[in-house]
């Protein structure tokens, strides 16, 4: 990674940055960084660039309100960005079909008020005629004289006046309680009647069909039509007072309005096909313009980063490239350039500076995975070890021992690669669901958990909790027949007896365990549990004490790396012994004590071992050698006889001795890794102290009457009481600045995290086993308790009709709990085995990522926000 | 003597892998990380399996079967050799 300073002309900058944007080469620094956002160079054009997307988000809102599918470009690599003379005519186009559509708008909701009353009016005239036909006047008339005869009080009529009516149109449901008002308000003096519309007409305010009425009352004084008209006015009921009285003007007047529905009708269709033709046109080239504004607005925020110098007009931009990348970016500053025919040749400079740059790590569509995952925990600190590509292959080794079971691991091989097969089509069609983009992200993970999680399956030979017989058990049966039958005879029902098959007789021991994997006699076993959970604890501590080692073993590349010696003598050469002193050597333990002991008597390192039940306790051996214990030497006296005990006792010549020597070498290296380094650092500062003390000259200065010191080739300085003069001493990269006191603290805590650490990573990598029998064990339970019923019903119909409901259950349960649930399960917790217990013996993780400007990212970046 | 027929049969398979397969990868940007790959998967499968089988090379206990698998056993899998149990 190099820091690097970049100066282009003013006009080609444009060019140049676009060029750059098109591959993922360059970290810009923003060299402006005090300004005010509203304050830098293009601030303008961004804003200029927002407005138009102000205007494409508008026309697309109006695209999809007719229903029109916009075509989506996908995701095409194509990042040329097109030319400053077609932006702006961009910006014509959007403008004016911003202005088209909006008065399309207006025109358009016009027409519909205007088609409403049409309709409304078409429709009083109809129904006031069906009214005046059925003889309503007559009816009306005859009515309020009753009224008036009945109720003498009020004298609501004026008998010199006519009968007048009103007519209106009124929502439906509004009907009933208006007919109501209107009597109570007249006092029973209004005649109403109403009659449907029948066809729901548009409101053009809200675009919904709102079904009406039409109503007429009839009155017979000024006072009743003004409350009429009151109650009217509440209930927002459209009054119609030029309704014509006679029939034939009302025929006339009829004829009228539906001739200019009929040619209202015309002009809307028109302007709906109009309106179509249009957003049509816009929705084909919505997303190209989108993208092209996007890519330009990021160019000007990029260019906000650059300082601008005023006299020679060019713009200077400070940049991080990769080493590899230098040459590419010279190319694409030449080329940008080139296209904007300029002639000032572009400068490409390669800085020194003290600041740390980002870490880049390259990874391509299968490790961006495992380096995502690493990343999770800390971005690498720069040029230190990455634990990536190591991770490509432990983290679905620790996986599967965790998980493994052939049957599950298959269906999680198949599921993975469908997913990667299938990976082009799936990402084109780019689905927003996130569940399903997590799982599709970790497809080569899922890949490679389901092919190790199938030879796990295999070595433990575990197919949804059976076990195979490929190669010929070694177990055979070591009993007589006539005995066995006689057994069987005797036992009593449903209390069967057990017998322990002696591995001194039954098991073979010239030819030798199971070929590959666990013998399967042990799947039929009662006591397999105790079988099974030695091995895989044996197995969860030997995999993680090497991992563990592997882990220290790469913390010395780190240290060769940056050369620093003290590092290697103080702190990997103390961590190994440490570590091999007593963990590697309870590997070595287990490893022999496979090898040498078993079942029958006999002579071990030259001493008489009585049997099985002598053979060494290892954990409390462990113990004992920490406790420095006095132990007996041998299993058993001299005449033969059984020490008490024996399997407490030493196991080999001179074990006490050389355990003793192990314990004091791992404890002495414990101060080592806490004083060393310091101790180490503190010498170079006083050796550096004493070499500038050597140089130092005093002098006075004449003019200002200050004592100066400095050192013989550097600048001289004023004298200050307490400078800490810079030594050269030291080679880690800021421990110069650090006091004493910091640097104590700091070592203490790494080495007590590496010792604690040790002795409790050990006991955490026992969740290999943890996990492995909790899914040995749900699997083991969905065929007893599921399987095996259907199973064991006789008959072949009925047999047949269980089996096929209950293995519908059995195998949602195997893959909702046992693949999805324990899957997850497994997979956390070797996340965590990596980034605690492996990662904290070598990793430091404090960098910061390199995020390069690309087009690609900006995009992408846009399109997620789209959509969510 | 047929206990190390696996024991070489499955190591050397390993090795070869693990030694012999990075050698046959291709040259290309990703020729490092494969051949990590291919080194890590032999060592890691291999380390599995001899641990797996070392445990069983001299087992301390024995399996606890019921009766009537046993007999089956004899039936199907057979006797042990030299003199059988009558307890």
């Amino acid at each position: 990674m190099r820091f690097c300073q970049m100066i282009v002309e003013r006009d080609a900058a444009f060019s140049c940055i676009a060029e750059l944007g098109k591959h993922p080469y360059v970290q810009f620094k923003d060299l402006n960084e005090e300004v005010n956002p509203f304050q830098r160079m293009f601030v303008r054009e961004i804003r200029r660039f927002d407005e138009m997307e102000r205007k494409i988000r508008f026309l697309e809102s109006q695209v999809r309100k007719d229903g029109i599918d916009i075509v989506d470009i996908g995701l095409d690599e194509n990042f040329e960005a097109i030319s400053h003379a077609e932006i702006n005519q961009l910006e014509t186009t959007l403008a004016d079909l911003e202005r088209d559509v909006l008065h399309m708008n207006e025109s358009d909701y016009q027409l519909k008020k205007n088609f409403l009353e049409l309709k409304e009016w078409e429709a009083v005239l109809e129904k006031t005629d069906m009214f005046f036909q059925g003889g309503i006047d007559d009816a009306a008339i005859q009515e309020i004289e009753q009224q008036n005869l009945d109720e003498p009080g009020i004298i609501m009529r004026n008998d010199k006046e006519p009968m007048g009516f009103s007519v209106g149109v009124i929502k439906r449901e509004k009907v009933i309680a208006f007919e109501r008002i209107l009597w109570r308000a007249c006092r029973r003096n209004a005649f109403v009647r109403h009659s449907e519309i029948e066809e729901p007409l548009e409101n053009p305010d809200t675009g919904e069909k709102v079904e009406k009425s039409v109503f007429i009352v009839f009155h017979n004084s000024e006072r009743l039509k003004t409350i009429i008209d009151k109650v009217c006015e509440g209930f927002k009921a459209k009054q119609f007072p030029n309704c014509p009285k006679t029939s034939k003007e009302r025929h006339a007047a009829a004829l009228q309005v539906r001739g200019r529905i009929a040619e209202h009708r015309t002009v809307m269709t028109q302007t709906q096909e109009h309106r179509r033709k249009v957003l049509l046109a816009a929705a084909a080239n919505l997303r190209h313009w989108h993208k092209q504004i996007r890519i330009h607005k990021s160019i000007y925020h990029t260019m906000n980063l650059f300082t601008f110098d005023g006299i020679g007009k060019f713009f200077v931009a400070e940049c991080w490239v990769p080493l590899d990348d230098l040459e590419n970016v010279r190319n694409s500053l030449e080329t940008g350039v080139e296209k904007n025919g300029g002639t000032v040749r572009p400068v490409l400079n390669v800085l020194h500076t003290d600041e740390t740059p980002p870490t880049y790590n390259r990874t391509n569509k299968f490790t961006s995975v495992f380096q995502g995952i690493v990343d999770s925990y800390g971005i690498a600190s720069y040029l230190e070890v990455n634990p990536a590509p190591y991770t490509i292959i432990t983290f679905p080794f620790l996986f599967s021992i965790m998980f493994g079971d052939l049957g599950h691991g298959i269906l999680m091989f198949l599921a993975g690669l469908y997913l990667v097969l299938r990976e082009k089509n799936l990402e084109q069609r780019q689905i927003r669901d996130e569940i399903f983009n997590m799982f599709f992200g970790g497809r080569y993970i899922i890949l490679l958990m389901g092919i190790f999680s199938m030879h796990a399956g295999i070595i433990y030979n575990d197919v949804f909790a059976k076990s195979f017989n490929v190669f010929e058990s070694s177990w055979k049966n070591p009993y007589n027949y006539t005995s066995l039958e006689s057994w069987h005879n005797t036992s009593e029902l449903g209390k069967e007896m057990m017998l322990e098959l002696p591995p001194n007789v039954a098991y073979q021991h010239d030819i030798g365990p199971y070929s590959y994997g666990m013998d399967p006699i042990w799947n039929i076993a009662e006591n397999k549990l105790n079988f099974l959970n030695s091995m895989k604890m044996k197995l969860s501590v030997i995999v993680g004490i090497t991992q563990m080692t592997f882990g220290v073993i790469l913390s010395l590349q780190n240290h060769r790396f940056f050369k620093s010696k003290i590092d290697i003598y103080t702190v990997f050469i103390p961590q190994v012994l440490f570590l091999s002193c007593i963990f590697i050597y309870l590997c070595i333990q287990i490893i022999f004590k496979w090898i040498f002991f078993w079942v029958l008597p006999g002579d071990i390192f030259g001493r008489y071992y009585p049997g099985s039940h002598c053979a060494p306790s290892l954990l409390i051996g462990l113990i004992n050698m920490f406790m420095f214990k006095d132990r007996d030497p041998g299993f058993a006296h001299a005449d033969g006889s059984e020490l008490p005990n024996c399997y407490l006792n030493q196991w080999y010549p001179g074990q006490s001795k050389i355990e003793a020597i192990l314990v004091i070498i791992a404890v002495l290296s414990i101060p080592v890794m806490l004083f060393g380094k310091p101790a180490y650092i503190m010498m170079q500062r006083r050796k550096a102290k004493r070499a500038v003390a050597d140089n130092m000259n005093v002098r006075i200065n004449m003019q200002t009457e200050q004592t100066e010191i400095g050192n013989g080739s550097n600048g001289f300085s004023k004298v200050e009481i307490d400078e800490k003069p810079h030594g050269s001493g030291g080679g880690h990269g800021g421990h110069d600045d650090e006091s004493f006191g910091d640097i104590m603290v700091h070592q203490s805590i790494h080495t007590i995290e590496y010792v604690l650490g040790c002795v409790s990573h050990t006991a955490s990598y026992l969740r290999l086993w943890a996990l492995s029998l909790a899914h040995a064990q749900l699997s083991e339970v969905l065929w007893h308790m599921v399987l095996v019923n259907a199973l064991n019903i006789s008959g072949t119909v009925p047999g047949v009709i269980a089996l096929y409901v209950i293995f519908f259950f059995f195998a949602t349960m195997t893959f909702a709990i046992l693949v999805l649930m324990e899957g997850l399960s497994a997979f956390l917790h070797t996340l965590r085995l990596h980034w605690v217990e492996f990662q904290s013996k070598f990793y430091l993780g404090l960098g910061y990522a390199f995020v390069p400007f690309s087009f690609k990212h900006v995009l992408e970046l846009a399109r997620e926000s789209d959509s969510s | 003597m047929s206990v190390w027929i696996p024991l070489v049969a499955v190591t050397a398979f390993w090795l070869l892998v693990g030694a012999g397969g990075p050698l046959l990868v291709p040259s290309g940007p990703n020729r490092g990380i494969i051949q990590t790959m291919i080194v890590l998967t032999a060592v890691c499968c291999h380390m599995f399996w001899i641990i797996v089988y070392l445990h069983q090379l001299n087992p301390l206990i024995g399996p606890q079967i019921p009766v009537k698998t046993i007999l089956w056993i004899h039936e199907r899998w057979g006797d042990a050799k030299g003199e059988l149990v009558s307890k």
